[in-house]
């Protein structure tokens, strides 16, 4: 009995100080970009892609005619960052050859579904105020389409 | 009378004293002697023989003994058969990754010397080591190819060990140990990808760990993953990079694996694996193990088997 009971202490002991091992790798404080940010007023934007938000936030900013809105710049296969080719009109991944229209809708290579778009609205200046943290799916496999919900896009 | 007694008594002890002092007197007499003598010839003395290594003489024991008694001869088994370590046979691919291993490990360790592992500081250390740093160039080319030769090795190791059959009885523990270690280089070849902090790097480990979201349970993209509560923030691959982009933090941690975590556990397996080499019967061939009759006899009372010295 004494022995189980030592045995009880020792295993539960080393079985603690494992799940401590394994909390220890999940950080409480990132050091991360900011995922809330302005990007400017709606008037600042002309139409077509923007792109220098790519470096700082990871984003473009699309504009057209109705309306406008944020894509997130992440492959949607394996996560690199596309570049936009102005002369093809098109994104395209540097990694494995996703191509994506200028909507983000993706037509060639092994992406699965078109980009994220970011959460986007106005402040009470005017001001486009972007968040990456929340992201709008499209994703024809799992039926899910939220690029038309509110948030998603502004209207102009 | 007792007076008398003390004094014969006294005159004795007096005697005894002086004989002890005399022989006393003798054998340090020889002793210096015996030192002199030693300093004459340094290679006789106790001192000289137990720290370097001497000659013996040519007798069948001691011969026995040189081997056993040897660290390095020891590492080899005293008898192994001749056609088990043929090369055509071998490839000597286990030997060559081990070897390769020991470069990996000398060369990285003087790398660690010249590299931090910083975001500001990585990228530079390795144009430093490229293009200032005397024999840095060398050195990470060693590094570099040595790492690819090794998972080259370590792929035909493991087909040459499918071909030869050696994955079967007794050793297919030893065969599940090979796979652990085999992985244990692939994941030290990953983690080293991202440590120069260049382009390719970041982008192959921002692709490896990709995948990593689609874990099952553990990862937030995966089958149950979301069911679990599982967030770009709480997931094993936030667990791997320390946060949830590749950043300062994944660099540190692939470094730590790369440069401690992983090399030690491999070590340790390395040590498994060998022992079981030599345990399950030598490199390949048919292993010395009892045939299936005669493993059933041992039911009953062990009987005693007379074997001729020097057989097993």
């Amino acid at each position: 009995m004494r022995r189980r009971l030592i045995w009880a202490c020792i295993w539960g002991y080393l079985g603690v100080n494992f799940l401590m091992f394994l909390r220890f790798f999940f950080p409480r404080t990132l050091f991360e970009p900011e995922t809330v940010f302005s990007v400017g007023y709606p008037s600042d934007f002309s139409l077509g892609v923007e792109t220098k938000f790519q470096k700082q936030f990871r984003i473009w900013v699309v504009k057209e005619p109705d309306k406008l809105f944020v894509i997130y710049a992440r492959c949607t296969h394996l996560g690199c960052t596309p570049d936009w080719k102005e002369s093809e009109n098109k994104f395209k991944c540097p990694c494995h050859g996703s191509g994506y229209t200028m909507e983000g809708i993706n037509f060639e290579g092994p992406a699965p579904r078109p980009m994220d778009r970011s959460h986007v609205e106005l402040d009470a200046t005017g001001q486009i105020i972007v968040d990456t943290s929340r992201l709008y799916v499209r994703d024809p496999r799992a039926g899910r389409d939220e690029f038309e919900n509110p948030g998603a896009f502004l209207t102009v | 009378m007792p007076e008398e007694n003390g004094g014969n008594k006294r005159a004795g002890l007096l005697e005894k004293v002086q004989e002890d002092a005399k022989a006393l007197k003798e054998f340090f007499r020889e002793k210096g002697k015996e030192e002199l003598e030693g300093l004459k010839e340094p290679e006789k003395t106790q001192l000289f023989r137990s720290i370097f290594r001497v000659k013996h003489d040519e007798t069948p024991r001691n011969r026995a003994l040189s081997v056993l008694t040897n660290v390095f001869f020891h590492l080899h088994p005293a008898k192994i058969n001749r056609d088990a370590v043929r090369y055509s046979y071998t490839w000597g691919m286990g030997g060559i990754t081990f070897y390769l291993f020991v470069v990996l490990t000398f060369t990285g360790v003087l790398l660690m010397f010249y590299y931090h592992p910083t975001k500001i500081q990585a990228f530079r250390d390795i144009l430093y080591l490229e293009n200032d740093v005397p024999f840095g160039k060398l050195l990470r080319n060693m590094h570099r190819w040595a790492a690819h030769l090794m998972i080259i090795a370590v792929w035909l190791h493991m087909f040459r060990v499918f071909l030869t059959g050696s994955y079967k009885r007794p050793r297919e523990f030893n065969w599940c140990v090979g796979v652990i270690l085999m992985v244990l280089t692939l994941l030290l070849s990953f983690t080293g990808y991202l440590l120069p902090d260049d382009q390719l790097g970041f982008w192959a480990v921002t692709v490896g760990t990709n995948m990593a979201r689609a874990t099952p349970l553990l990862g937030h993209e995966g089958p149950f993953g979301a069911q679990l509560g599982m967030t770009p923030y709480n997931d094993v691959r936030f667990a791997l990079l320390g946060g949830s982009i590749v950043d300062a933090n994944a660099l540190l941690r692939a470094y730590i694996w790369h440069c401690i975590a992983i090399p030690l556990i491999a070590a340790i397996f390395m040590g498994v694996h060998f022992w079981r080499v030599r345990k399950d019967g030598g490199i390949s061939g048919p292993s010395p193990v009892m045939l299936e009759s005669e493993i059933k006899e041992e039911k009953g009372p062990r009987p005693v088997i007379l074997r001729p010295s020097g057989m097993r």
